[in-house]
């Protein structure tokens, strides 16, 4: 490990992933704002064991890069840093995630932002299964889900608020989105795809709109971020049909039960 | 809200439940019955300046049979039954006719109330006689303190001192643990009672799965936090103020199923105690989405020892099921330090009635299974287990302690002391003792003050009999007891039980 001041940079090379994050703790504790991990190989909870390191606002300007492959729940639980990964990610990245920002270059596995409730992530490729489960907002927290490519199935799945916007930019023209059984049991937030869906791949309770001036001018708010992150064009991107989801009722189970 | 008959302009033909017997004699007409009911069952008929009640409306809760002033009220069981019948009992017959007028899930509150055979009841416990002196917890020392969390396989000693990283444990100074009670399934009262009991006992409450109340924060040493499907209230804060992270992943009274908490119940303080919008449906999903494998459960297990560096055990509690001794071994695998089984007698703020009164097993059978497995794994030091349940009293404790737990969840048990008398409504949000409601004029019929005092009653009076039981046994410390079967022995019990439960018959 080296560590100069703000900076400091762990070979992650041969590092058990207690070993590297206990090492990205003392870093961390001992004042370092930008850390460099290379050699990432499959590690987990990176970002996770942050609590109390340092104040808020030290962890709130904290940036992790990780070169390599990090492992499953990336970011599980972060509020505050902001993880950056050249390279591609697996399962379970910002799980139960409170603030701070996730950037992809590359490819997220499964249950991406699982139960997130703030925080945003950036997805430069496509997403697997389950992206956005249940995740929910509260007061000033809205999570943030930006996929540039498309995703594997029940994206936004039990969604109860929150964001995932979905791009589709590698699709061919009319070549619907991969997923299937889109916001299963969704009750809240709203998901935006651009492109098109094949047809029957919605779950149920499920309304599809079009998107009003607000919406637009949202989506254009996290496009151009996705735009600036990974070097594409945001007015091109924008330059295309979005669809929106949101679920048809608050309370799907409302009419369940008897007594 | 819920399906009624009347909302398809269906008279429902149930017959009442209950009778209200007013004896009008000792009725002065002053209202508290009135103003106690949040069922709307009695009213004043102004035009004869009389006290009314609609018996069909009743639940049974006997909150105004037991404030009357006079002792005017009674509430009976109605005497106009359905015809009776082997097969077919008033109950059958009533939730057939609830959903024939509905097509809903029959729901129900609190644990499953049928008889199935309560194995407690089978078991009884030993004493010594002649060779082996008994012991008096009045004038001799009497062990109840016990420790849970993870016991190493082995420690290294270096030059006389100790050299390995001890896994963090709980002393807890008696084997009762106040189990999962939810803020927004009970109050606000009911929870500030439980953490101060947990505080002056030197034992644990466990908030469940809707959050951790800020003001509840200064309890968190005595505070078992969870992690359900939902998340909800989850985040770095609130893992790190508590003893100990327990994982739900299921609930004896509703294996394999999820909860709703309905929007009628997120007020304002529950949606920021759980961190979602007021109103709104609090949904937490049957399966935690990032647990489908022995192998995703060690993930969440080291993603909550990494989240709170390693300073906290981490339970684990599922529902006993049929095959609960391989999933307990993988749960240690996993890393679980506490693993926690729920009988299917455990209560509930909500079940559909089906799942709860069929689905699951006696706690007896899962704990005993369990304990073996464990043992015969030569894992059984890796974690400590609590079994709740349908733990009703002090020998109850004593004979999960003897068939291998640790200790005890109690939760029906400590809601009885603080009032509740088990009318099974608790989903409606109405509960007239104030114990499983919103309604800031319901709850606070709790007195948080008094609560504590009867919860820290009840549980040093089962901690005075669990010494003089042990004592009788000549056993000075409950930690020896612990899977100690040969202090059990078993009646009316086929060959197999005993030999499940690991006890020989009486007389053997």
């Amino acid at each position: 490990m080296c560590t100069t001041g703000l900076f400091a940079e762990i070979d992650a090379l041969g590092l058990s992933y207690s070993e590297l994050n206990q090492r990205v703790r003392i870093a961390v504790e001992s004042g370092a704002r930008r850390l460099v991990l290379r050699n990432v190989a499959g590690q987990r909870y990176i970002g996770t064991n942050l609590y109390g390191c340092a104040d808020r606002q030290g962890l709130s300007g904290l940036l992790l890069e990780i070169h390599g492959t990090p492992g499953n729940d990336l970011g599980a639980f972060l509020d505050g840093p902001t993880i950056v990964v050249y390279g591609n990610a697996m399962d379970g990245t910002g799980n139960t995630m409170t603030s701070g920002r996730i950037v992809i270059h590359g490819r997220a596995g499964d249950i991406t932002g699982l139960s997130a409730r703030g925080g945003e992530i950036f997805v430069r490729d496509s997403v697997g299964y389950r992206t956005g489960v249940h995740m929910k907002q509260y007061q000033g927290n809205r999570p943030v889900i930006v996929i540039g490519g498309t995703s594997q199935d029940f994206l936004g799945e039990y969604m109860a608020g929150g964001i995932i916007i979905l791009l589709g930019l590698h699709l061919k023209a009319n070549e619907p989105h991969a997923c299937n059984r889109l916001c299963s049991g969704m009750h809240g937030g709203a998901v935006f795809v651009r492109g098109t869906l094949r047809h029957g791949s919605l779950g149920h309770g499920v309304s599809v709109q079009p998107l009003n001036a607000d919406d637009r001018q949202l989506v254009a708010v996290y496009v151009s971020r996705y735009a600036e992150l990974f070097g594409a064009d945001a007015d091109s991107i924008m330059n295309a049909s979005f669809t929106k989801l949101v679920p048809a009722t608050g309370r799907p189970y409302k009419q369940l039960y008897a007594y | 809200m819920p399906r009624k008959a009347s909302d398809f302009g269906i008279r429902s033909n149930r017959l009442p439940e209950y009778a209200v017997d007013r004896d009008y004699e000792l009725c002065i007409g002053c209202g508290v019955c009135i103003r106690q009911c949040s069922f709307d069952v009695h009213y004043l008929d102004e035009d004869h300046d009389t006290v009314r009640s609609r018996s069909e409306l009743c639940v049974g809760c006997h909150r105004c049979s037991a404030l009357c002033p006079t002792r005017a009220l009674a509430i009976k069981p109605n005497p106009a039954q359905y015809r009776a019948h082997g097969s077919w009992s008033g109950e059958h017959v009533k939730d057939i006719n609830l959903q024939a007028e509905t097509g809903g899930v029959v729901l129900t509150g609190s644990g499953n109330d049928k008889r199935a055979p309560v194995y407690w009841d089978n078991l009884l416990i030993n004493a010594s006689q002649v060779t082996n002196p008994s012991i008096d917890p009045l004038r001799e020392p009497m062990e109840l303190r016990t420790h849970l969390g993870a016991r190493l396989d082995a420690v290294n000693i270096q030059a006389g001192s100790l050299d390995s990283r001890l896994p963090p444990t709980i002393p807890i100074s008696t084997p009762i643990v106040f189990s999962a009670l939810s803020y927004g399934a009970v109050s606000f009262q009911v929870q500030l009672a439980l953490a101060q009991a947990a505080q002056e006992l030197g034992t644990l409450w466990n908030t469940g799965e809707g959050g951790f109340h800020p003001r509840l924060r200064e309890y968190g040493s005595n505070t078992i936090v969870q992690v359900a499907s939902g998340r909800f209230g989850v985040d770095l804060d609130y893992l790190n103020s508590a003893r100990m992270v327990e994982i739900k992943i299921g609930q004896g009274a509703k294996p394999g199923i999820g909860g709703h908490l309905a929007g009628e119940k997120v007020s304002k303080d529950v949606s920021a105690t759980r961190m979602i919008p007021e109103g709104t449906d609090a949904i937490s999903p049957a399966p935690q989405h990032d647990i489908y494998s022995i192998e995703d459960l060690r993930m969440l297990v080291f993603a909550l020892k990494e989240a709170t560096n390693y300073k906290v055990p981490v339970s684990v509690k599922i529902a006993a099921v049929h095959n609960a001794p391989a999933i307990a071994s993988g749960m240690v695998r996993a890393g679980a330090d506490v693993i926690a089984i729920d009988g299917f007698r455990g209560g509930t703020g909500a079940a559909p009635k089906v799942i709860r009164d069929n689905v699951g097993l006696p706690i007896e059978f899962a704990l005993a299974a369990v304990d073996q497995r464990l043992r015969d794994e030569g894992i059984r030091n890796r974690v400590s287990i609590i079994a709740g349940g349908g733990v009703r009293n002090a020998a109850d404790v004593v004979k999960a302690i003897a068939l291998g737990a640790d200790a005890v969840y109690v939760g029906t048990a400590a809601l009885i002391a603080i009032g509740c008398t088990l009318c099974q409504k608790c989903y409606s949000g109405k509960c007239n003792w104030g114990i499983a409601t919103q309604d800031p004029y319901l709850a606070k019929r709790v007195n948080p003050d008094i609560a504590r005092r009867r919860l820290v009653n009840l549980v040093k009076g089962w901690s005075h009999e669990i010494k003089e039981m042990l004592g009788g046994m000549g056993i000075n410390a409950i930690e020896s007891l612990r899977s100690n079967r040969s202090q059990l022995r078993g009646i009316g019990l086929t060959a197999e039980e005993l030999s499940i439960l690991g006890v020989k018959p009486a007389g053997g």
